[in-house]
């Protein structure tokens, strides 16, 4: 069977309220799938499904041939490391606290994470630079550093499959540049990444397929350069827009007509 | 120690910490029987009581804040003392045994918290933590309802009084025979909250995250809810509704040791027992006549309650 990740006709939503249909697509380990859509398109509900976190209404999610509908929610998070919108935190954790829950797949229910666990998470943290932050309070940093940090959690997970829901949402322009390109070494080192935005020159900066959720379906899914068009941010956004090279390099800018 | 030893100590029949090291073999002399009959039988027993029912309260407290993620609530606020209350009153009523009347207030209060969490989940599209404070509230109100019915149909004579005061929040009739139910019940119920505090970590950050880090939120949220609802029940069948508790002392934990549960059960046992004895001693030694114990925790806990829900908007719990 395929290695890594293979959704086959999978449909989602909630009872009465379907909201995908007929979504498939394969993604091996080191490659970025970078997912689009409008507002309310189901991004997030299509991730979640994938994830376990919602059933299914129909279809497959596999993991290396391996059909995860049966699977308990600890085998889940050892195959998939999630990143949610907004870290929930309404304690003062710190950081390094926040970071070794990643381990929890790891150790059996009743027993303390291990030295090994910690050393994980501690790892995480530096591979993100996060190191000098490890006891801050989690209410004290920004939410850049709760993001990278949630990134480091999900790493501490040591999964197969990363997946971000809108990872640069609520960041500033710096930090969204450093989170992409966290996405992107990340990958080079094997995992397997799909992650939902809402700027489509994300996906030229470390995507290898782009997938567009529009009217209940995964329709387009192809290389960045063949999906992300003037005609697609048409008929998906409904704006016009030129998609501007970026001289020597594979970067596109999308440069909206209605604002010049 | 040093608070329970200076607790024995005071009260209406003087005991000297002398008596006290003598009876306990540490020093040799003689002690008077009814002195003897004060460590033993009277206070003694009190004492262990106040320590237990403070652990029960305030590490309930602290399980229940953890699992619904939610800094305000408690096991009175969740309306699982009413429900306990009210099972405990309905014991009382039918003349039940002790461990009757425990048994009827665990199944009262895993009612009541089972009704305000299905309501509340119910309730969505509105701040989740107004809704479980006021679902609590408003389960709360109609299981003070039902005591108050109960307190209606009472015998006046030998019923009523009994309630009474058992629902003003006392350990003055504290026995040990109570004590032979309460411990155990205490210390078997601890033990779910032990062994899952790791997972209770993970469970503060709400039921998705914790699922997508590989919890089976289910079978924890069951675990923690029977056992936190057990000591509150155990706790309010024989001290009556003392309030506050579990609100206050877990904050006050949190605020010394941080939120990890592995480090906050302790301190909130420690904190919640030496905080219960400390206000029973007062309540006892204070005046001439006892006063109610879920008096002077109301006192206490009010302004400080006040003084949370401001500091609250800040965002630091």
């Amino acid at each position: 069977m395929s290695d890594g990740l293979a959704v086959e006709n999978l449909s989602f939503g909630y009872p009465g309220h379907r909201v995908g249909d007929g979504v498939s697509f394969s993604l091996r380990p080191g490659e970025v799938l970078c997912l689009l859509g409008p507002n309310g398109g189901g991004k997030s509900t299509l991730l979640k499904t994938m994830l376990g976190l919602l059933p299914p209404l129909a279809g497959t999610v596999r993991i290396d041939g391996d059909d995860t509908a049966a699977w308990n929610p600890r085998r889940r998070a050892l195959a998939f490391g999630y990143v949610p919108q907004s870290g929930a935190g309404l304690f003062a954790f710190t950081v390094a606290e926040m970071v070794l829950m990643g381990r929890t797949a790891h150790h059996a229910a009743f027993a303390p994470p291990s030295a090994e666990d910690r050393a994980i998470a501690d790892e995480a943290l530096a591979s993100l630079g996060m190191t000098a932050l490890a006891h801050r309070s989690w209410l004290k940093i920004s939410g850049g550093e709760r993001q990278l940090a949630l990134i480091a959690r999900a790493l501490a997970q040591q999964p197969r499959v990363l997946v971000l829901d809108e990872p640069t949402a609520n960041l500033d322009f710096g930090n969204q540049i450093r989170v992409l390109a966290q996405v992107k070494r990340l990958a080079a080192q094997g995992l397997a990444v799909i992650f939902a935005t809402h700027h489509p020159e994300q996906a030229f900066a470390c995507a290898d397929h782009v997938a567009v959720l529009h009217d209940h379906r995964l329709d387009r899914i192809g290389t960045p350069d063949a999906i992300i068009t003037a005609a697609t941010m048409r008929e998906v956004y409904g704006v016009e827009v030129d998609i501007v090279p970026v001289e020597g390099s594979r970067l596109k800018m999308c440069a909206p007509k209605d604002w010049r | 120690m040093v608070l329970t030893a200076f607790a024995v100590t005071v009260g209406a029949y003087p005991v000297t910490l002398s008596d006290l090291a003598v009876s306990f073999g540490l020093k040799s002399g003689t002690v008077s029987d009814a002195a003897q009959t004060v460590i033993w039988q009277i206070r003694g027993p009190r004492i262990f009581a106040a320590l237990l029912v403070g652990t029960a309260l305030a590490s309930s407290g602290s399980a229940y804040q953890s699992l619904f993620r939610n800094p305000l609530v408690s096991p009175d606020i969740l309306g699982v003392s009413s429900g306990a209350a009210l099972g405990a009153v309905l014991g009382i009523y039918l003349s039940l045994p002790v461990i009757g009347i425990e048994a009827m207030s665990f199944a009262g209060g895993l009612t009541a918290v089972g009704m305000v969490y299905g309501l509340a989940a119910t309730i969505s599209g509105r701040d989740p933590i107004l809704v479980l404070v006021l679902t609590g509230v408003v389960v709360g109100a109609l299981f003070g309802s039902g005591v108050a019915l109960l307190k209606f149909l009472a015998d006046p004579l030998n019923q009523l009084p009994a309630i009474t005061f058992w629902l003003l929040g006392s350990l003055a009739s504290f026995n040990r025979a109570d004590l032979m139910v309460l411990a155990p019940t205490v210390l078997v119920a601890v033990i779910p909250l032990v062994l899952l505090r790791w997972r209770l970590d993970v469970m503060s950050l709400g039921e998705e995250e914790a699922t997508a880090l590989g919890v089976d939120v289910r079978w924890v949220r069951g675990a923690v809810v029977i056992g936190a609802t057990l000591m509150t029940a155990a706790a309010v069948s024989v001290s009556g509704i003392v309030g506050w508790v579990g609100l206050l002392v877990p904050h006050l934990a949190r605020l010394i040791v941080g939120p990890a549960f592995a480090r906050l059960l302790p301190m909130t046992i420690v904190f919640g027992a030496a905080y219960l004895l400390a206000v029973d001693t007062v309540a006892r030694t204070i005046g001439v006549v006892e006063l109610p114990l879920g008096v002077l925790t109301a006192v206490i806990g009010t302004p400080v309650f006040l003084w949370l829900l401001a500091r609250g908007r800040h965002g630091a719990w």
